[in-house]
């Protein structure tokens, strides 16, 4: 599979610099079985990635439960150790670093989760939790530390007098501010979020993506945004990965994309995203048939099995990732 | 189907309906004041965020709703065929319940019982409410899988829930809810375990059977996309109030209340929000049902409101007529709860 290269256009924030470069990264799990649990089976969970994010720049990684995305990002920070292929974070190899080599990385990537009951410990007042992390990585002295933590409040729209307060005194839109105020304690570069609306309701789903993106653009973050709801991709990233089975089927910018994009399953997507809008009801392009189990993937393309464009060479061959200019790739023999 | 044929009966009436609910915290009422009617044949969306009471409203219809700490308003009624299912006892209730009311949920794995075939569930329904015996009530089993679109239900009849993806067990649940032939469905949040493809299958699946089998359907949801591609009228709801009721297109074309209207705007609409730029979001949160506001729920996010309206709580009027009569007891078209409504729409 052909690496990208980095002289595409950018956005106006975006330098050409590559902040993060993922070369064919695989992640597979085994899955054991059997009377000794040997192996018996491997997921292809992600499938030979390669990509990269521009310093300041937004990517979006788009596509359904089990393609694979979560997996990707969490094999970027790793939380997952790659099977194999490479990623490169600020111009270091971080694949194989050890735990303590990945202490001082770890503070310039940062995570931000889909469900913030899950991820905030229930005992800890979210002053703990911040003090924690803040001290860990030791980003202000002591003295300081209150100060800090009260700017890092006003900053994602929390109150000072939350400070005490614990996780379950909030609701799950100021849950998901403090997820992301733990995140930004740290000072990070880089931050992943992984769905980090999709448990909120419509209404604070707004004020979290705004948050977000003041955030992005006053600290010139890059963010690697994962989301299984293209309208939020679409709207907030640059970029974006279309992931399906575990491969990149699309990469595309994100504008226009009803436009622009090519691939048969990014197009099925789009047009089953529910338009809000009764008037343009009924002919929904609906995709028949149900994603493969990851265990036995089909042999050529991953989308052949509901592709309505499908022929002969997409059953036993693979396409490649093809670079049709102005940053966009896709994976099909027949576009 | 665009037209619900307000002159026909409906076959659920719901007047008035508030159900509370007895806390630690004392009593906390999380629909006050509900009525609609629901027609056969056609789709009632009910759309609002978490806590706003679509659950709770639809859960008091079938009577689902722990009995010991739950109470119904006095002048509370909800008429199906007759008969006001608030005063029905629970033997009777059963027998209305998954028979002639059928239910769909969220989560298909938790509504299924993990450690019987589907063939098993079907057939309980079945056996409960009909007289059919066991090879009929197998045969028709297996044309209720065939109906909800199963490939080979006569193997797949014999699998477990988890043999089973999440898409063909929300297959199976609606199976099973439209065994008995039931007049009204209800299904909570349907699709919204589901991803998007599957979800467009399943909406297609319940636009089909209602239109084989007339079936009234209500349909929860917290997502205007599938309200908009699936549902006839509207039902919003807000901290436990309808707000706005009106048909699918007079509310996305001109909806007038003014929580409708922000709702609508905060999501990102492809081709119509600009890239990248902050989204019109609806600022605070939905008032605590501990700590109501005497006057209008909506006031402290509204960016209409004026001062009178946190004096007073609007009813819900009619919109249909110019004189302004309160809706709550007669069927409307488009009816709303503010005092300052937004612009009808010139067309």
């Amino acid at each position: 599979m052909s690496q990208s290269e980095s002289h595409h256009a950018s956005n106006p924030p975006t330098t050409d610099k590559a902040l993060v470069k993922v070369t064919n990264l695989v992640k597979h799990f085994p899955k054991r079985g059997g009377i000794f649990n040997q192996v018996i089976a491997k997921v292809h969970a992600v499938n030979d990635v390669s990509f990269e994010i521009r310093k300041g720049e937004t990517l979006g990684v788009v596509g359904e439960s089990g393609c694979g995305k979560s997996t990707l990002g969490k094999a970027i920070i790793r939380l997952h150790d790659p099977t194999s292929g490479s990623v490169i974070f600020d111009g270091v190899d971080i694949t194989h670093l050890s735990r303590a080599q990945l202490r001082p990385i770890r503070r310039q990537m940062q995570m931000i989760f889909q469900d913030p009951n899950s991820s905030l410990n229930p005992r800890m007042t979210v002053e703990a939790a911040l003090r924690e992390v803040i001290r860990l990585h030791k980003i202000v002295s002591e003295t300081e530390m209150r100060s800090y933590i009260d700017s890092l409040l006003t900053k994602v729209g929390l109150r000072i007098d939350d400070r005490g307060k614990y996780p379950h005194e909030f609701s799950g839109g100021q849950k998901q501010r403090v997820g992301i105020a733990r995140a930004l304690a740290v000072k990070p570069q880089f931050i992943i979020a992984d769905e980090p609306v999709s448990a909120l309701d419509v209404s604070i789903q707004a004020q979290v993506l705004n948050l977000l993106m003041d955030l992005k653009n006053e600290l010139q973050l890059t963010l690697l945004f994962v989301s299984h709801d293209l309208k939020v991709i679409d709207h907030f990233c640059d970029r974006m990965l279309v992931m399906y089975l575990g491969n990149v089927v699309e990469e595309m910018p994100c504008q226009d994309i009803h436009a622009t994009a090519k691939h048969p399953y990014t197009k099925a997507l789009l047009a089953s995203n529910p338009i809000t809008d009764p008037d343009q009801r009924g002919e929904l392009v609906v995709l028949e048939g149900e994603v493969p189990s990851p265990y036995s993937p089909p042999a050529g393309c991953p989308f052949v099995t509901r592709c309505p464009i499908a022929t002969d060479r997409c059953q036993t061959e693979n396409p490649p990732l093809e670079d049709h200019g102005d940053g966009h790739r896709v994976a099909c023999w027949e576009v | 189907m665009d037209d619900p044929a307000p002159n026909t009966t409906p076959i659920l009436q719901v007047r008035n309906l508030q159900t509370s609910f007895k806390t630690d915290r004392g009593m906390v009422t999380a629909v006050d004041g509900v009525s609609f009617d629901l027609f056969s044949g056609e789709t009632l969306g009910v759309v609002g965020e978490s806590g706003c009471g679509k659950t709770v409203t639809n859960k008091s219809i079938i009577r689902l709703l722990p009995e010991h700490v739950t109470r119904y308003g006095d002048n509370s009624r909800i008429m199906f065929k007759d008969r006001n299912l608030l005063s029905l006892s629970e033997s009777q209730m059963r027998g209305v319940r998954g028979n002639e009311i059928g239910m769909i949920f969220q989560e298909p794995m938790t509504a299924l019982n993990p450690v019987f075939t589907i063939g098993w569930q079907i057939d309980e329904a079945l056996k409960y409410h009909t007289k059919l015996n066991r090879a009929e009530r197998r045969q028709k089993s297996i044309e209720m899988l065939r109906l909800v679109e199963m490939p080979n239900p006569e193997k797949r009849i014999d699998e477990y829930p988890h043999q089973l993806s999440g898409g063909m067990r929300q297959r199976v649940v609606i199976a099973i809810a439209l065994s008995c032939n039931p007049e009204v469905l209800i299904a909570d949040e349907p699709t919204t375990a589901l991803d998007v493809t599957i979800q467009s299958q399943i909406l297609r699946l319940m636009d089909k059977l209602k239109e084989e089998t007339g079936t009234a359907i209500i349909l929860i949801t917290h997502d205007l996309g599938v309200v908009a591609q699936a549902c006839d009228r509207v039902i919003v709801m807000y901290a436990g109030q309808i707000v706005e009721i009106a048909p699918v297109r007079a509310l996305f074309h001109n909806p007038r209340h003014p929580y409708t209207r922000a709702l609508l705007d905060s999501m990102p609409k492809p081709g119509v929000t600009e890239h990248q730029q902050r989204l019109p979001a609806i600022e605070g949160t939905v008032p605590s049902l501990f700590n109501l506001p005497h006057g209008c729920r909506f006031y402290d996010r509204c960016q209409r409101a004026k001062p009178d309206c946190q004096d007073r709580l609007p009813e819900l009027v009619s919109l249909d007529t110019a004189n302004d009569q309160p809706a709550s007891d007669e069927t409307v078209q488009h009816g709303v709860r503010c005092f300052y409504p937004l612009e009808a729409a010139k067309s």
